[in-house]
């Protein structure tokens, strides 16, 4: 649900990373934060365990640029990609605006990347979302290493209704931005179409 | 779509601002913020430029949702009123007509008996301002700025 304020003249939006365990999507927050101005960016939060698996979620406040005199905000969320977090899953998908699922490329992550998606699909339906309606992009992560599937495959399994897809090595940046970009272009779309209520 | 989009219009905020403004000062407060359940500031006052005013506003509503989740588990209605005291500073987080949050950070200048009672009021207050707010927006012909902008207009923001 994005936020329309005409005092502020701003508007903001809520993007979330979603995706398996160890898929990849602090790191594509990190990345993000690295590279972008200290003007366009707010401080990144991560409530983390001391292991560095999110524990409840990362936070990154980013901000676009102007369209037609408003400020764009974007606020960036990361799941915790464990199953048993399930709880707070749901609780970081509330008042979503549009969803980035990473994949782990990696051929034995199949299965989880398959559950993932399916838990996104139904956490969402849940709250009264459809994945379907919802502007979703998806993110082949970890395309640097050795025993990955082919972007054929996971095409296939991941991304049956073909959205906007992108190959990615979020450690080094590769496809950070291009797919923060698509989510954040079909998130401006979807509001220019009316999502006035 | 499943939420009515949140939209603020200079009256509204204008409103909301004297309320915070004043809940500052009769409340003896350090800062005041107001913050929507997804997490998205509304309105701060007092000593907002030594804290970092966006940040606590995603973590007060990952709070209120984290035991808005436990109090469903529990069959409870959300818990409305949070209070943390720490050495210095206390924190006092109030659920307000269960659409947005206001929250007063306050020290030792001011005590958990004032702050209460002066969010009471300024609660109800809110509440009020919002439903407005609320009614307004769903009013048809509320079009949305974004209506007029073009695919140009959204590319060119990624230009760079
Ligand atoms: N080789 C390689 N490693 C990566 C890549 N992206 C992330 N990693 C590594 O994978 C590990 C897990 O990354 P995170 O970003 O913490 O994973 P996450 O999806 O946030 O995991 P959870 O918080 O548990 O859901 C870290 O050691 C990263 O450095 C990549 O593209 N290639
Ligand atoms: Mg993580």
């Amino acid at each position: 649900m994005s936020f329309i304020n005409y005092m502020a003249r701003e508007i903001n939006c809520k993007l979330v990373y979603y995706g398996p365990g160890l898929c990849g999507k602090t790191t594509n927050l990190q990345y993000i934060y690295e590279r972008t101005n200290p003007e366009a960016k707010g401080k990144m939060i991560s409530l983390a365990t001391e292991t560095e698996r999110t524990l409840f979620f990362d936070f990154l406040p980013l901000s676009l640029g102007e369209i037609r005199g408003f400020k764009t905000r974007f606020h960036l969320y990361t799941v915790p990609g464990q199953v048993f977090y399930d709880a707070s899953r749901k609780l970081i998908l509330k008042g979503v605006d549009g969803v980035v699922f990473c994949a782990d490329s990696q051929i034995e992550r199949t299965e989880a990347n398959l559950e993932s998606v399916e838990n996104l699909r139904t956490n969402l339906a849940e709250q009264g979302y459809s994945l379907d309606k919802l502007p979703y992009v998806v993110q082949y992560n970890k395309r640097d290493l050795p025993n990955v599937a082919s972007v054929e495959e996971l095409r296939q399994m991941i991304n049956p209704t073909s959205v906007p897809d992108f190959e990615a090595v979020a450690r080094t940046g590769v496809g950070v931005f291009d797919t923060l970009k698509a989510v954040a272009k079909l998130v401006l779309t979807e509001l220019k179409k009316g999502g006035n209520g | 779509m499943v939420n009515p989009q949140m939209v603020m219009y200079e009256e509204e905020f204008n409103q909301i601002q004297t309320v915070v403004d004043r809940l500052v000062r009769d409340a003896n407060a350090k800062v005041v913020f107001i913050v929507d359940k997804n997490g998205q500031l509304i309105s701060a006052a007092g000593d907002i430029d030594n804290v970092d005013t966006t940040s606590l506003a995603s973590l007060t509503a990952g709070n209120i949702a984290a035991t808005g989740g436990m109090a469903k588990l529990l069959k409870e209605n959300e818990f409305a009123t949070q209070f943390h005291e720490g050495e210095k500073a206390n924190i006092h987080i109030q659920l307000v007509g269960n659409r947005v949050i206001l929250v007063v950070i306050f020290d030792s200048r001011s005590s958990l008996g004032l702050v209460r009672l002066r969010v009471k009021k300024a609660s109800e207050e809110l509440n009020h301002i919002f439903e407005t707010l609320l009614k307004k927006v769903q009013e048809p012909g509320a079009d949305s700025p974004f209506a007029e902008i073009t695919d140009e207009d959204i590319d060119n923001l990624f230009n760079d």
